[in-house]
């Protein structure tokens, strides 16, 4: 009977990454999928004949020291492709483009600010960017890589200067509604830049807590509020074809049903694991990308666990509060006002339309004035649809992973309309256009990924729950409080999103 | 008129179900409080109750005691999480005497599961635990915790003369009831339950009925033991006889860790001496990584049975390597003079690495409003200082 070092649950861009790394150091390395296919969240899917897309719909910020480490240009991911803009809608056509330091359709005053602004974020984001590519140490051992860490940061901060260290700290857990309205006028403007703070978080514009740390997280690669013209799915191809050029062995198709705990002198220990099949697996160590909720009460099991810690582990935050809206379309939608609808276009006319959105998710209904961004993968994959035709997809805020009255198919389409009406104002041709829609909810996202509350990162992105303490102490630092048994998804520190972070510090703390 | 926004009333100490009775017989109106019940400090006097539980028999109120009904398939492996005992070794109608620790291993309380069926208990412990209870449920399928503290009135009938009461009163084989056993009796056409259990270190019994059924069970009690010496005892006796048995009770031997605000101010059940208690063998349960290092590493403190010379009691003395006093190793929880046993007792937690060394208490005491000192030589004893046969005889002595 063969037997590996490492077993890998889950084969999101995490678990290809964290595989991808050990395999590369000469582990004997399982991937194991639930679904047909790698990618999770990321993974390309046909939701009508046809015409694919995945949940996670651009790639802004995936680590470059990632794809340098794992080759991923030779395994056909454009790290250099060109960084489409962001536009922010207006249906009176006086759209505001962000590209890179430039702005288009605002007033002087915001045009002068808003590159003063973009600088300071930059210099922000690099001197925390260090870390999120590190294991931040638990606090409270005076353990050598603690003070190592902290005194990088705190040389960091100080290298800064003094005026914007100060900054930095007053500005860290401020509200994106206050940055915003220090610094901007135009009112689309300042929807636009709060967005990247917020989305995928159960956070809205008046919130104070992570929102900066947030936005500063998604311009740690070269982007600032763009998208890379390279999708998504050649991404996931290149982790996966490199994962396996490496050794790793992927098995797709084959849920975990538990992972098998042992017992040593030290304590429990992971054996293994146990698929729905019954098949076991042995291995000296288990890796979940799994979701911390997912791992630890149902993998593992609460009587192989502390009852603090399963009560810290069930108290997560982490209902997603962000739906996706997929249309497969006869031809490129026109929206009004706009030459190209390439790159990331928002819906949000005002920071007062996102809170209210929340405002409604937040009692379990669903905004009758959505806020959405808006990607067409197929402008630059023409894979994604037949000849001539497009996919449209778009991340829906605020909507509720617990629906008052429940999603039923009723509530779903009905929403669904609603999007495309909203939509609609927009591109006024555009429900001619549509050959097949679909809307995943929160519930759905859940279901179909495996990802408890349908949320992004698997674990709300808060100060409580990030850094040392992400998912909780306990389980932070990429161990767990069984021997061998180690997380590695976005329910660790640095989060989620299209990045590699967790995946990647996972593997260098386990070949420590 | 009443000050509605001052109104205390909720407040307001509740009555045991055995209060008319109890009520009657205080008659130094000595009460005090537990779990939100009125509850006798004595009724008497102290020593006089003291000297019914050792020489014939008394009652002590056991209302105010949480109690706790687990059922469900997942009852014993979630209550097995949750202690450190094996009780999976415990057959149906026997009771376990358990401990429970936090994550870190401290200790959060001890108390008594009663198995009452393969998929049924019944905790019973000295503090309200409903929260430690659910989390602990937390993530196990079929299992429901119930308060059922009001549901049940219990009354410990402890003392040499306690089978022959029960026996008198009609409760045939009664005799053949051994130590931690539970036993179903009828009663007034019902079931009664009792079990062979206690908190004096002797023989002894706990009653546990319906509350509408509380004073029959009073009264039937009373009327057999009127020849026996029977008396309801407080608080103040019941704790000279569980020093003497070497009981630990929380606010003197051990903090209740969910309560503690002090870093280590709470106390692992090996520096309490019940490391009998914790069971590496069976399936992971709470605070057993902890606990495993706490083994190997050996206990800080170690909980200690003193006997010591002279007449003046210990209670919360400074203990000493060396008779100047110059080496501080430890300090009283407990202490008493013992009638039973004639001598000066103490329940003490010294530092372990200690333990081998002279013992020296420093003892303060006052004589006629002049405070006084003494350096007293401690000797460890290992067995409790009071733990006659017939505590475990079987079947118990007929009087």
């Amino acid at each position: 009977m063969h037997r590996y070092n490492s077993i890998i649950i889950g084969a999101g861009h995490n678990g290809l990454v964290c595989a991808n790394y050990l395999a590369r150091k000469g582990q004997k390395v399982l991937l194991l999928e639930a679904s047909d296919s790698v990618g999770g969240l990321a993974s390309v899917r046909e939701f009508h004949p046809e015409f694919k897309t995945s949940v996670a719909h651009s790639v802004g910020y995936f680590s470059e020291k990632v794809a340098r480490d794992l080759n991923l240009k030779a395994h056909g991911f454009n790290v250099d492709a060109d960084l489409s803009p962001t536009i922010g809608l207006s249906t009176d056509a006086s759209h505001v483009v962000l590209q890179g330091e430039r702005i288009s359709g605002v007033e002087t005053d915001d045009e002068q600010s808003y590159g003063n602004y973009v600088r300071l974020m930059r210099r922000f984001a690099d001197m925390v960017k260090p870390f999120w590519l590190e294991t931040v140490p638990p606090i409270g051992n005076n353990s050598l890589p603690e003070i190592m860490s902290y005194a990088h940061l705190g040389m960091n901060m100080r290298l800064m200067g003094k005026a914007d260290m100060r900054e930095f700290l007053r500005i860290l857990t401020l509200p994106m509604r206050d940055l915003m309205d220090e610094n901007f006028d135009n009112e689309l403007l300042k929807a636009m830049l709060s967005w990247d703070g917020l989305i995928g978080s159960k956070l809205a514009p008046r919130s104070p807590n992570h929102s900066l740390i947030t936005l500063l997280l998604r311009m740690s690669g070269k982007a600032a509020h763009q998208v890379s013209s390279a999708g998504v799915k050649t991404l996931i191809e290149a982790l996966h074809s490199s994962a396996s050029a490496s050794g790793v062995e992927i098995r797709t198709g084959v849920p975990v049903g538990e992972i098998v705990i042992g017992d040593d002198a030290e304590g429990l220990i992971a054996m293994g694991v146990k698929l729905d099949s019954g098949e076991q697996i042995e291995a000296d160590r288990v890796i979940s990308s799994a979701d911390p909720k997912k791992t630890f009460l149902d993998l593992v099991g609460v009587e192989h666990l502390e009852i603090g810690f399963c009560n810290r582990i069930r108290r997560l935050r982490g209902d997603g509060y962000v739906a996706k809206l997929h249309l497969a379309l006869k031809g490129l939608p026109e929206f009004t006002g706009l030459d190209n609808p390439d790159g990331r276009l928002m819906i949000a006319p005002d920071m007062d339309v996102i809170e209210f959105a929340y405002d409604d998710a937040k009692y379990g209904h669903c905004s009758k004035v959505p806020v959405m961004e808006i990607v067409i993968p197929s402008i630059h994959d023409e894979t994604l649809a037949p000849a001539g035709q497009h996919v449209l997809s778009a991340h829906v805020m605020y909507v509720p992973r617990h629906l008052q009255g429940g999603w039923d198919d009723q509530a779903h389409e009905a929403y669904c309309q609603l999007l495309i009406d909203t939509l609609a104002q927009y591109a006024p041709g555009i429900r001619e256009q549509i050959l097949h829609h679909e809307l995943l909810t929160p519930a759905d996202l859940e279901r179909e990924y495996g990802v408890t509350g349908g949320h992004w990162h698997h674990a709300e992105l808060s100060l409580d729950q990030s850094l040392m303490m992400r998912p909780t102490y306990g389980a932070a630092q990429y161990q767990t409080p069984i021997g061998g048994l180690h997380l590695c998804g976005a329910g660790c520190h640095p989060g989620g999103g299209l990045m590699g972070g967790a995946g990647h510090n996972a593997a260098q703390e386990i070949l420590k | 008129m009443t000050n509605k926004q001052f109104d205390f009333s909720g407040e307001q100490l509740r009555r045991s179900h055995f209060h008319p009775r109890q009520a009657s017989f205080n008659i130094r109106e000595a009460w005090s409080a537990w779990n939100g019940y009125k509850f006798a400090d004595s009724y008497y006097d102290a020593e006089y109750e003291y000297f019914c539980v050792r020489n014939t028999c008394g009652t002590y109120d056991i209302c105010p005691m949480q109690k706790y009904n687990i059922k469900g398939r997942d009852a014993e492996v979630m209550l097995n999480r949750m202690v450190t005992r094996d009780i999976t070794k415990s057959k149906v109608n026997r009771v376990s005497y358990v401990v429970w620790c936090t994550d870190e291993g401290r200790l959060i309380d001890d108390g008594t599961i009663f198995k009452l069926a393969d998929d049924e208990f019944m905790l019973v412990c000295g503090s309200p635990c409903t929260a430690w209870l659910k989390k602990s449920a937390y993530g196990f399928k079929d299992v429901t915790v119930t308060d059922v503290s009001d549901k049940i009135a219990a009354l410990a009938l402890q003392g040499p003369t306690s089978c022959t009461v029960l026996r008198k009163m009609g409760l045939d084989g009664i005799t053949k009831v051994k130590p931690f056993n539970i036993h179903y009796f009828q009663f007034l056409g019902e079931s009664l339950m009792v079990s062979r259990t206690g908190f004096s270190g002797d023989l002894g019994y706990e009653l546990w009925v319906k509350p509408e059924h509380a004073l029959e069970l009073w009264d039937a009690l009373y009327a057999a033991g009127a020849d026996y010496g029977i008396h309801p005892f407080g608080e103040a006796a019941t704790n000279m006889a569980r020093i003497e048995a070497g009981f630990i009770m929380p606010g003197f031997e051990f903090n209740e860790a969910l309560k503690t605000v002090h870093f280590e101010h709470d106390q692992t059940p090996f520096e309490l001496n019940l490391g009998w208690l914790v069971d590496f063998g069976k399936r992971h349960f709470n605070g057993r990584s902890a606990l495993l290092q706490e083994q190997k590493r050996g206990p800080r403190y170690t909980l200690t049975k003193l006997d010591i010379e002279g007449n003046k009691t210990a209670g919360g003395s400074f203990l000493y390597g060396n008779k100047q006093c110059s080496l501080e190793i430890g300090y009283v929880t407990s202490a008493m003079w013992s009638p039973a046993v004639k001598a000066n007792i103490a329940l003490a937690m010294i530092k372990t690495e200690h333990l081998g060394d002279d013992i020296w208490a420093e003892i303060y005491y006052e004589k006629e409003l002049r405070q006084y000192s003494k350096i007293a030589r401690c000797k460890v004893k290992d067995k409790p200082f009071w733990t006659p046969a017939r505590a475990r005889a079987n079947p118990p002595l007929d009087h």
